[in-house]
């Protein structure tokens, strides 16, 4: 993996910005090449297909076309809806000899299928297992985290293809090589919101409260994610939750791509830990503390 | 010269829809050797057998070809009709126009240009027919079965109470089943083991009934009226002649912490164990995983405490040969593992149960001694969300079918709970409601009306365990339409039934068919229902498919009826599709005597009339050939044919498809 | 008598390969007849000829559960019903071929399920053996198929036998059988 395609979408320009930072800052340690795809165009998201069933599938045709045609094979999508619109409209313009006709007719552009899809956490699995490997430290050892999927890195039969999709594990083995505890609850693959984040405000302040609350109960001290939207859900709202009396939650939302960084020495700022709602940096200190306690109790122990 | 008749079938219009039976009719006259060629509406019916009857005597005929339905539908009427007519059941035929003709094609023309050809093939097969008679085997009047629940304690008895004898093999170490294990049983709630253990108590003491517990079919040889079957008796390590089940010996046990199949993990049991208090016979084992003096070689304290020196460490697996005419296969079910459903815990949480752990929370004998507790905290639950179809009429997660006993055994638990915690809550998740059989529907409406079950139709989406012990119950109630929460104690899954583990390699050692589920299969869904497509090997129980205790003792009857019946003469008549060996031709390669799968071909030496061996060659055993053919098709000098389905039979019948 | 016939048959058409029995057919002058014949006759849709070589415990079943099911499939399949494809002798296959299919199937019971224990393993192994002999005289492995279908698989009988209807008609028709004995199916 040398070179791969990059699909920033638009969350990674705007409210991800921390998840595209921290994604290509590991690729720069891991020596690995983002190319990112010329003249892309919005993904559809959350919103096209609710207007027009064409009109979502020929907005992400247009950037398989144009990525396959500049010689991409394998596409890095970190947003987990880009990735979910992209391998979607690849699964059925592949499955469907009529829509992809349609789609030729309204795009003008040809899509032959070639491209490989690659989600935050697959991407990061893969730097673990190869250029990365050796080279983190459990920085993050006496952390208690809470794995959040949410459904865009969960489901789908044929979008995500590798995970249990009511128990998804995914990430645990990078938050372990980073030294993360990752705790036993419930809401892993629960919904916070997710697009009606402005347009129903008062449900993601509902749903996105519980699943705060659910990772309290279960001893987590961070919730650490792959998608944009789960992020911004939990990180800004929670303040807007604690106003409306729900909860007084406070409680630091990381990308998985942040928590790796960290194990892998990164600058917390070069992956705009700092620029978080919630505090994040706290993380690294929260670490410390409970591996000096345990040091301390060690010792105690030895005595 | 051939004679040879054509009578061809409309099968009221399911032929006839699609088949134009007058043009085949027409070809088929004009066949070379056809000498009458007709057709009719309904062959098979007495009109019809008259027909083929009165023309076999006009037209001399010496052959018949009759072109209908499946040769396994009614062969075996219009072969008898032909006999009944002076001719030998042997020289008929049947094209099969129906099942691999007009009901798969729509195609009239090719339809009708297939059907033609399928009684071409016939009447030239037909033509090299020879007269062949059936053969006569004797039966031995002794039945085994299989299975030691519900459905074969009742075979058995009614076998054994016909006069004939019985051997009732049973895998765990006492019969009864899961009925044994049962609280109370709908529609009647009468209590399970009371109405059980006598039956079960007259197995044991019924002369004509051998009870073999703790034992397993090995492997099958033979065939109907004369199976040898092996069973493995396995090492109990107590002598039970000895024993007298008093019990010493697993009070004194030090492991006492195994989880106790019969209570479904709920209760715990020693090493050395009898399932439960009423076991048949009731006489323990030592489970050779746990016990220490099996496993470490040391302990022993069962053997001292035993006063009557029963016990016997190096006890071993004994083989058993036994000889048997028929058998009836009633091996029961399993529930299905709900851990499949991720979204209900995927089986971590304890409070998640199956329907055979809320038995036996249930049931007076088990382990909370009848007390609703939840196996957790041993708390009392105050909410319980009962959940029907787990894994049933799921075919994405679990399983097609319907398992048609959940409705009602949920209904129950729900009336059991109600009945034993006064004001708690019992919340039922359905997608329908099925409770077809005498007092069922008034059964479910009682636990409704009477007892205040809350049954919310909708399937449940996902149970969270909160910090606190509840189990969060996410449903939807798609009656209102509304998305439902439910806080519960204790949640109980309808699992869907399947058949025991082990069951299909049961089904192979016996040659029985079985569906894709694993469900064995009857030899027809609806005229056969107890038989298989292995002859003299029945079916009883929910081996067969999903059943409630009236179905499985009603078919466990039904098998037993058959097996007298077929006891009722002292021989059997076989279709006589046998090898031949020309004994002119063979040179004694003995490719054939490797090959065939019952060993009956053997040598033999062709003796002057001094006694002196002037050639040997391979003879075919009458009573032992099965006639596969495998040895024909095997034979390098050709000296090996299949009546029936001879070479010159085949041959005929290929090239007349040219 | 017909299978020795057949054997001496099948040798020389191993020895002396195909392009010599064209060159004696074409002294014949049968060939070109035929051949010509044929183009006329030879429909816009080829309609192959495949003969199916069943067990009578679970493919005869399984056909006849297609049939109960009321599964449509192509009617271009005549079945020949043994008690065991460890009846099935290579020479029938050999016969079907020379006698004018396009196609052959064999099919029997899965294994481990054979009505008569192991009928269909040595079925199975005379088959393996069998293959490599009929690639040698150059008959097209695409037109010989062997496949299980147990008697509860009506769904599969009907899948099998449109997959291979249309792969042979794909394939055109089996061209090396003697022109002179071929008979179309009309």
């Amino acid at each position: 993996m040398k070179t791969i395609g990059y699909f920033p979408g638009c969350s990674l320009h705007g409210s991800g910005r921390e998840l595209d930072m921290s994604v290509k800052a590991l690729a720069r340690i891991a020596g690995v090449e983002l190319k990112e795809v010329e003249d892309w165009n919005c993904c559809g998201a959350s919103a096209a297909h609710n207007l027009n069933h064409n009109l979502a599938v020929a907005l992400p045709y247009r950037d398989l076309a144009l990525a396959e045609a500049q010689g991409l094979t394998e596409i890095l999508a970190p947003c987990a809806a880009c990735f979910a619109r992209l391998k979607g409209t690849h699964v059925r313009v592949t499955r469907s000899p009529e829509l992809a006709a349609q789609m030729r007719e309204i795009t003008g552009l040809e899509y032959r299928g070639t491209l490989r899809f690659v989600n935050v956490i697959e991407f990061i699995g893969r730097l673990i297992e190869g250029p990365l490997k050796g080279k983190l430290a459990p920085r993050l050892a006496g952390l208690k985290v809470a794995a959040y999927y949410g459904c865009l890195m969960s489901r789908g039969e044929d979008v995500i293809e590798d995970e249990d999709h009511e128990n998804p594990d995914g990430m645990t083995a990078a938050l372990e090589a980073a030294g993360a505890k990752v705790v036993d609850w419930n809401f892993a693959t629960e919904c916070c919101g997710g697009g009606f984040s402005m347009s129903n405000t008062d449900a993601v302040l509902d749903l996105s409260h519980e699943l705060l609350a659910d990772a309290e109960q279960a001893g987590a001290q961070a919730i650490v994610t792959g998608c944009p939207m789960c992020h911004s859900n939990l990180d800004m709202r929670q303040l807007t939750i604690n106003q409306r009396g729900l909860g007084s939650h406070d409680m630091p939302v990381l990308y998985l791509s942040e928590v790796v960084g960290l194990a892998a020495g990164l600058e917390p700022k070069d992956m705009g830990l700092d620029r978080h709602f919630i505090d994040a940096m706290r993380v690294l200190d929260i670490a410390s503390a409970a591996q000096t306690a345990q040091a301390a109790a060690a010792e105690t122990a030895k005595k | 010269m051939a004679r040879v008749g054509v009578f061809l079938c409309h099968c009221g219009e399911n032929i006839g829809r699609t088949v134009d039976c007058a043009a085949v009719t027409a070809a088929a006259a004009k066949m070379p050797g056809v000498v009458h060629a007709v057709d009719y509406k309904y062959m098979c019916s007495d009109p019809g057998q008259q027909m083929i009857k009165q023309a076999i005597v006009e037209k001399k005929l010496t052959g018949v070809v009759v072109g209908a339905c499946s040769p396994r539908m009614h062969e075996p009427t219009f072969r008898r009709a032909a006999a009944e007519a002076g001719l030998n059941p042997f020289l008929l035929e049947m094209s099969n126009l129906r099942e691999h003709c007009s009901w798969v094609h729509e195609d009239r023309a090719k339809a009708t240009e297939k059907a033609v050809d399928l009684v071409r093939v016939m009447v030239e097969k037909v033509k090299h027919n020879r007269k062949l008679h059936s053969i006569r085997v004797p039966i031995e009047p002794t039945a085994m079965v299989v299975g030691g629940g519900i459905a074969g304690i009742q075979a058995a008895l009614d076998i054994a109470n016909g006069g004939k004898k019985v051997i009732l093999v049973e895998k765990s170490p006492s019969i009864g089943g899961h009925m044994a294990r049962l609280s109370e049983t709908f529609p009647t709630l009468d209590c399970s083991q009371c109405i059980l253990t006598p039956r079960m108590v007259e197995v044991a003491s019924h002369p004509n009934i051998t009870l073999m517990a703790y034992s397993e079919v090995e492997s099958v040889e033979g065939f109907v009226g004369n199976f040898d079957v092996t069973v493995r008796k396995k090492a109990r390590y107590v002598d039970w002649s000895k024993c007298t089940g008093c019990g010493d010996c697993w009070a004194k046990c030090p492991v006492k912490k195994i989880p106790s199949e019969f209570d479904a993990g709920l209760g715990k049991r020693t090493a050395i164990y009898r399932p439960f208090p009423q076991a048949v016979p009731n006489k323990p084992v030592i489970d050779q995983e746990h016990c220490i003096m099996l496993t470490k070689g040391k302990c022993g304290a069962c053997a001292k405490a035993c006063q009557r020196g029963a016990i016997n460490y190096k006890d071993q697996d004994e083989l058993v040969k036994i000889k048997v005419g028929a058998v009836v296969l009633a091996t029961g079910f399993d529930l299905w593992d709900h851990s499949a459903y991720g979204e209900y815990g995927g089986g971590r949480w304890a409070d998640v149960i199956d329907g055979f752990q809320f038995e036996r929370l249930a049931s007076a004998s088990g382990p909370t001694d009848g007390e609703i507790r939840r196996p957790s905290d041993g708390r009392i639950p105050q909410t319980v969300v009962f959940i029907q179809c787990c894994g049933s009429r799921d075919d994405k997660m679990g399983k097609a079918y319907c398992s048609k006993i959940c409705c009602m055994y949920t209904a129950k638990h729900a009336m059991l709970y109600k009945h034993k915690v006064h004001e708690g809550r019992a919340v039922i998740f359905y997608m329908d409601i099925r409770a077809g059989g005498k007092g069922y529907e008034e059964f479910v409406r009682r636990a409704i009306e009477a007892d205040g079950a809350e049954y919310v139709r909708g399937r449940v989406s996902r149970i969270y365990r909160r910090a606190d012990g509840k189990l969060i119950v996410k449903g939807a109630d798609t009656l209102a339409g509304r998305p439902m929460t439910v806080e519960a104690d204790l949640v109980v899954l309808a699992d869907a039934i399947v058949p025991r583990t082990g069951s299909e390699r049961l089904a192979q050692m016996f040659g029985v068919g079985y569906d894709t589920d694993g469900f064995y299969s009857e030899a027809h869904p609806k005229l056969r229902p107890v038989e298989t497509s292995a002859a003299g090997v029945f079916l009883a129980g929910a081996c067969q498919a999903p059943k409630d205790i009236p179905d499985a003792v009603s078919q466990a009857s039904a098998a037993a009826s058959k097996v007298l019946g077929l006891f009722s003469k002292p021989e059997l008549e076989r279709e006589p599709i046998i090898a031949r060996v020309n004994e002119n031709t063979c040179v004694h390669c003995r490719a054939c005597i490797a090959a065939c799968p019952y060993g009956a071909i053997e040598d033999f030496e062709i003796k002057d009339r001094k006694g002196n061996v002037v050639k040997r060659v391979a003879r075919v055993n009458e009573g032992l050939c099965q006639g596969c053919g495998t040895c024909v098709a095997i034979c390098r000098s050709n000296s090996i044919d299949l009546d029936g389905f001879t070479d010159e039979q085949v041959f005929s019948e290929i090239v007349t498809l040219e | 008598m017909l299978k020795q016939q057949f054997a001496r048959r099948f040798l020389s058409i191993c020895a002396a390969g195909l392009r010599t029995r064209r060159a004696d057919w074409d002294r014949t002058g049968l060939m070109a007849e035929t051949e010509t014949k044929k183009v006329e006759a030879t429909p816009a849709v080829f309609e192959p000829k495949i003969v199916a070589f069943v067990c009578n415990w679970c493919t005869y079943a399984g056909a006849d559960l297609a049939g109960t099911s009321r599964l449509q499939y192509a009617p271009n399949v005549r079945i020949v019903k043994l008690p065991c494809t460890g009846r099935i002798d290579p020479l029938f296959i050999l016969k079907a071929f020379e006698g004018g299919a396009d196609a052959v199937l064999v099919s029997g019971c899965h294994p481990g399920d054979c009505h008569y224990t192991s009928g269909n393993y040595h079925a199975r192994r005379r088959w393996a053996i069998f293959r490599r002999l009929l690639e040698f005289t150059g008959i097209d492995m695409r037109r010989v198929f062997f496949s299980w279908v147990s008697a509860a698989e009506g769904a599969k009988f009907a899948d099998l036998i449109n997959r291979i209807t249309a792969d042979v008609r794909a394939a055109g028709p089996f061209e090396r059988t003697n022109p002179a004995r071929r008979r179309l199916w009309k």
